[in-house]
């Protein structure tokens, strides 16, 4: 039990995705304009990531792992070669799935999402999480933490940047620094303070 | 299409359109693979090789592909050719390969692979696409070996592993700042760099957000 909260904390601060392994970047600096947009997406990246890791990870077990089509009389077969298309297949399905599940029964929640949904097929983070359960031999159970960890840490993250940005829309910035050269250095200075987090698990 | 048109596609996303400073497209791997020259030069290549084929194939079916469920053809065919890739690299350059990690599967969800094919590929023939994948594919290239140089020469002293300044270690006088080595370092070279870009060419310059945060204008 304590290991898999270990596994929490260390996904979601540690092994901060944005800050420290530059994944998602993209909508992370693009949809943290305003703070009302940022939660939205920090929302629908825990939501995701709690639920593509361990469907991923039953995947790849079950199908591609080296040997894992032993129980069809195949065991020499390796298809891990495979994994990139067949993760990708189900984040697309897993995601158009939770958006029409949402515009069924939670309209109030589907129209707060908005674009963002759709958007998260192609996000780097997301992707990034089930290679990395694939890379680090994750069992079922650390996979699911590990994903809502790491979908945690990128809410955390997003949210703060966004509300930092808010602030700055009425600074009096040099002109060449104003909008993305700024979110840069302050997106720095955030995975600066989030590095003093790494001391917190021992790994 | 003319020759000078087609000469400006393929400078335009250099400087003047660069993917990574003014479109915000591909920041995610271009930052993680920047702490040597040479995985930033391995990078480009892989990225580069897999814009030009992708923009060449979506271009050719441009006219067969129903545009309800085009993305998944575009994210298909790209990621066939990152896992080409992928095996090449392990295969020809295993060092290399294992330090960029997963970052070459992580070509498939680049945003710039995908924004080229989805904005200029599907509309356009195969020459004019290629061409301009490959000035996107060399404009993040630029960027990524302009980070990739200042984070190694100043980091460890060396360029592509020779080394330049002579370190403390092998009794030169050099300290190395360990800083360039880590992550938040990279953050602050891209923000420079784009400041650098915006203060010669001030057409790329932002308009200024006066307006309160709740009505400012969305973008995804």
């Amino acid at each position: 039990m304590s290991d898999l909260a270990t596994l929490f904390l260390h996904a979601a601060f540690v092994e901060n995705m944005p800050l420290t392994f530059f994944l998602g970047l993209c909508t992370f600096i693009a949809l943290s304009r305003r703070p009302a947009s940022a939660v939205g997406l920090g929302v629908a990246m825990i939501a995701v990531l709690g639920v593509t890791v361990p469907l991923n990870h039953l995947i790849y077990a079950a199908l591609l792992a080296p040997g894992a089509l032993g129980w069809a009389g195949m065991p020499a077969l390796d298809l891990s070669y495979l994994s990139l298309i067949a993760f990708i297949g189900v984040i697309a399905a897993v995601v158009q799935l939770l958006e029409m599940v949402l515009d069924r029964f939670f309209p109030a929640i589907y129209t707060a999402f908005g674009v963002f949904l759709p958007l998260l097929t192609v996000q780097c983070a997301i992707l990034g999480g089930s290679l990395f359960m694939v890379e680090r031999r994750y069992d079922l159970a650390e996979s699911a933490v590990f994903g809502l960890g790491a979908g945690t840490g990128f809410a955390v993250a997003v949210i703060m940047l966004g509300a930092i940005r808010a602030r700055l829309a009425y600074a009096d910035l040099p002109d060449g620094l104003r909008g993305l050269g700024i979110t840069f250095v302050i997106a720095g200075m955030m995975s600066l303070g989030f590095s003093a987090f790494a001391q917190m698990v021992a790994s | 299409m003319a020759r000078p048109a087609l000469w400006s596609v393929l400078t335009d996303p250099l400087v003047r359109q660069n993917p990574v400073t003014l479109q915000i497209l591909g920041i995610c791997s271009a930052l993680a693979v920047t702490t040597s020259v040479a995985t930033a030069l391995t990078m480009s290549a892989a990225l580069t090789a897999v814009v030009v084929m992708g923009a060449g194939l979506i271009s050719l079916i441009r006219h067969h592909i129903p545009s309800a469920i085009r993305l998944i053809i575009q994210i298909v065919i790209i990621a066939s050719l990152v896992i080409v890739i992928d095996q090449v690299l392990q295969a020809f350059l295993p060092e290399i390969s294992r330090k960029l990690s997963v970052f070459v599967s992580l070509i498939t969800t680049n945003c710039l692979v995908l924004g080229r094919s989805e904005s200029f590929a599907r509309l356009n023939p195969p020459v004019p696409a290629m061409v301009d994948a490959l000035g996107n594919g060399l404009g993040y290239s630029l960027v990524l070996i302009v980070i990739g140089s200042i984070r190694e020469l100043f980091g460890a002293g060396s360029l592509l592993g020779y080394q330049i300044l002579p370190t403390v270690d092998q009794g030169g006088w050099f300290t190395p700042l360990n800083l360039m080595l880590l992550a938040p370092s990279a953050f602050f070279l891209l923000g420079g760099l784009v400041w650098a870009v915006r203060s010669v060419l001030p057409a790329q310059v932002e308009a200024p957000e006066h307006t309160p945060p709740d009505s400012a204008g969305e973008r995804t």
